[in-house]
């Protein structure tokens, strides 16, 4: 779990993470949102099922792949929020082919 | 196509350097970066958080200084939110990544500024939510102002350690716990190398933030092996050698290594680098690699700080500007005296934090079976160790044998892990258990970018 610091970065961006309003600071990542929102877990491995966070932040470890705004494996970490952005987990395998 | 002069991948410190000194010979530059805003990982949005009391120090007002001067750089085209997927190594045409959409650059020659990944540690229940690195918690910070909250555990060595020790005890988290996995011996080995008198001032500054960090209440248990992350479904507990604590974040650090992704998917020369315990491109004094067109500059040519990146930087570019004829080899020897000298102190301790630091061997081949060495496909060391007897002899063997470095990954995490419980298997050394060679696309895109791609270019 993680703590904002609002006195250092107010929290002005507002994003859905997993369907829940989320405020974040200017310049955060979708997944550093997730970890403000305090999601159990962004992403479901595709092998094992694990729940899985991000572990890098910087575009190495994949394991912040998410849903972002309707497009599957993404990394979470290497996207900037945006007012109205939707994170979403992303459980298991992405789903290839045009979606509803 | 635009045709710069020099197109420098990345806008760390290294980069910037590079980008100035160039500019300033007259070069057209071109710099890719991925992130939003320049400043590499070590200066991360400095920008936005230099007011950010927990991040006083070099941050603040030389990594600030560093980026204002490259805001204000002339004869420099700055693309941020950029990502490089391909390099034509014929031709040095870029295929990139911008807003979903393929596009491409040329240049003239290239410089690779990747900097550095932090080490993997692959440790029982390193998967677990609540693990991170200790590089990826400063990055929060950084980029968001926020900090773990409940206790937090940092495990590992290392100078960034005590730094983030330090910036999350300024930020109001706590308790902060770090288990110093510095082995006894280690001290005596590093005292050996020497380098101290020359490299005080960075030492002067280490020390004074040990001192910050106890007087800030950090606990400090030294000399720690076995470390494990228990919990279900996140982290609980960090468990070492009898003892287990309550945990709700652990940090995992055992040092930074250069991020070779894009010079090994080009197929460049590497050695293995015994002190640093990691791959490396071979470079000459320039930065110059066994390709005639592309050169490395900073941490992705060998760890030496940000410093010694801004150094050679700007010695990478002096030596494209002679390349391309806008100096003779007399001028940009004399220019370069300089920064050699200042890349001189900025390596001089380097020899004694790289003997005081080296992983213990558990760190670089897990002695765990269990363990899980391969995050993407979920491959554990003992899978690893079965292929090697089977007939795998390094990790490119290794993954027609179990996926390992197949996953999106493609092997960042568990590439030198893979070479080192093979080599520890078939008694062989790392470097004959040879070097994962990545493919492009560096980084996934989507069909519909490359095939946007192509349509612009029938157009």
């Amino acid at each position: 779990m993680y703590a904002q610091r609002p006195e250092a970065r107010p929290a002005t961006v507002e994003v859905l993470v997993d369907g829940q309003v989320v405020r974040v600071p200017e310049g955060a990542s979708a997944a550093a949102a997730v970890l403000l929102a305090g999601l159990p877990a962004l992403r479901s491995t595709p092998v094992g099922g694990a729940p899985r966070l991000p572990y890098c932040m910087m575009g190495v470890c994949f394991d912040c792949l998410a849903e972002i705004d309707g497009v599957p494996n993404r990394q979470a970490c290497m996207v900037t929020v945006a007012p109205g952005m939707r994170i979403a987990p992303q459980r298991g395998a992405r789903v290839a082919g045009p979606r509803a | 196509m635009s045709g710069h002069d020099l197109a420098i991948v990345g806008a760390g410190p290294a980069g910037i350097a590079a980008a100035l000194e160039g500019a300033a010979l007259g070069l057209s530059v071109l710099v890719l970066d991925e992130q939003d805003a320049p400043g590499g990982q070590v200066f991360r949005a400095v920008e936005r958080a230099a007011g950010d009391p927990a991040l006083a120090g070099d941050y603040a007002t030389e990594g600030m200084a560093l980026v204002r001067a490259f805001r204000a750089a002339r004869g420099v085209e700055y693309r941020p939110g950029t990502t490089l997927w391909h390099i034509d190594t014929d031709t040095l045409r870029l295929s990139l990544l911008r807003e979903g959409k393929a596009e491409e650059a040329g240049a003239s020659r290239l410089l690779l500024a990747t900097g550095a990944q932090e080490r993997p540690v692959p440790i029982p229940g390193w998967t677990l939510p609540g693990v991170m690195g200790a590089g990826a918690a400063q990055i929060l910070l950084k980029t968001a102002g926020a900090v773990p909250a409940g206790p937090v555990v940092i495990a590992g060595q290392g100078p960034l350690c005590w730094l983030i020790a330090v910036q999350m005890l300024r930020a109001g988290a706590g308790p902060v716990t770090l288990l110093e996995t510095t082995r006894g011996s280690a001290a005596t080995a590093a005292l050996q190398a020497g380098g101290l008198w020359a490299g005080r001032r960075l030492l002067l500054k280490g020390l004074a933030l040990v001192r910050e960090a106890r007087a800030r209440g950090l606990r400090v248990v030294r000399k720690v092996r076995g470390l494990q992350a228990l919990g279900e479904g996140r982290v609980e507990h960090v468990r070492w050698e009898g003892n287990t604590i309550p945990c709700g974040t652990l940090l995992l650090h055992e040092g930074v290594i250069p991020s070779t992704h894009v010079t090994r998917a080009l197929g460049l020369e590497h050695r293995w680098d015994a002190a640093q315990l990691c791959w490396r491109p071979t470079l000459d004094g320039w930065g110059a690699t066994s390709h005639d067109g592309i050169a490395v500059a900073g941490d992705g040519g060998g760890i030496g700080g940000w410093e010694a990146a801004v150094a050679t930087g700007r010695l990478a570019a002096l030596d494209a500007a002679c390349r391309l004829g806008r100096i003779d080899t007399a001028e940009r020897d004399r220019r370069a005296v300089p920064h050699r000298a200042a890349l001189r102190r900025a390596l001089a301790l380097r020899p004694f934090l790289d003997r005081l630091y080296a992983p213990a061997p558990e760190v670089l081949a897990p002695a765990d079976d269990s363990t899980l060495v391969c995050r993407c496909e979920e491959i554990t060391a003992g899978q690893v160790r079965a292929a090697a007897r089977l007939g795998a002899t390094g990790p490119n063997q290794a993954k027609a044998y179990l996926r390992t470095g197949m996953g999106p990954c493609q092997g960042r995490m568990c590439g030198t892990t893979v070479a080192a419980l093979i080599a520890a298997e078939r008694g062989i050394t790392v470097e004959q258990a040879g070097v994962l060679r990545p493919r492009a696309p560096f980084k996934p895109l989507t069909v519909g970018a490359l095939a946007g791609l192509a349509k612009d270019d029938a157009a």
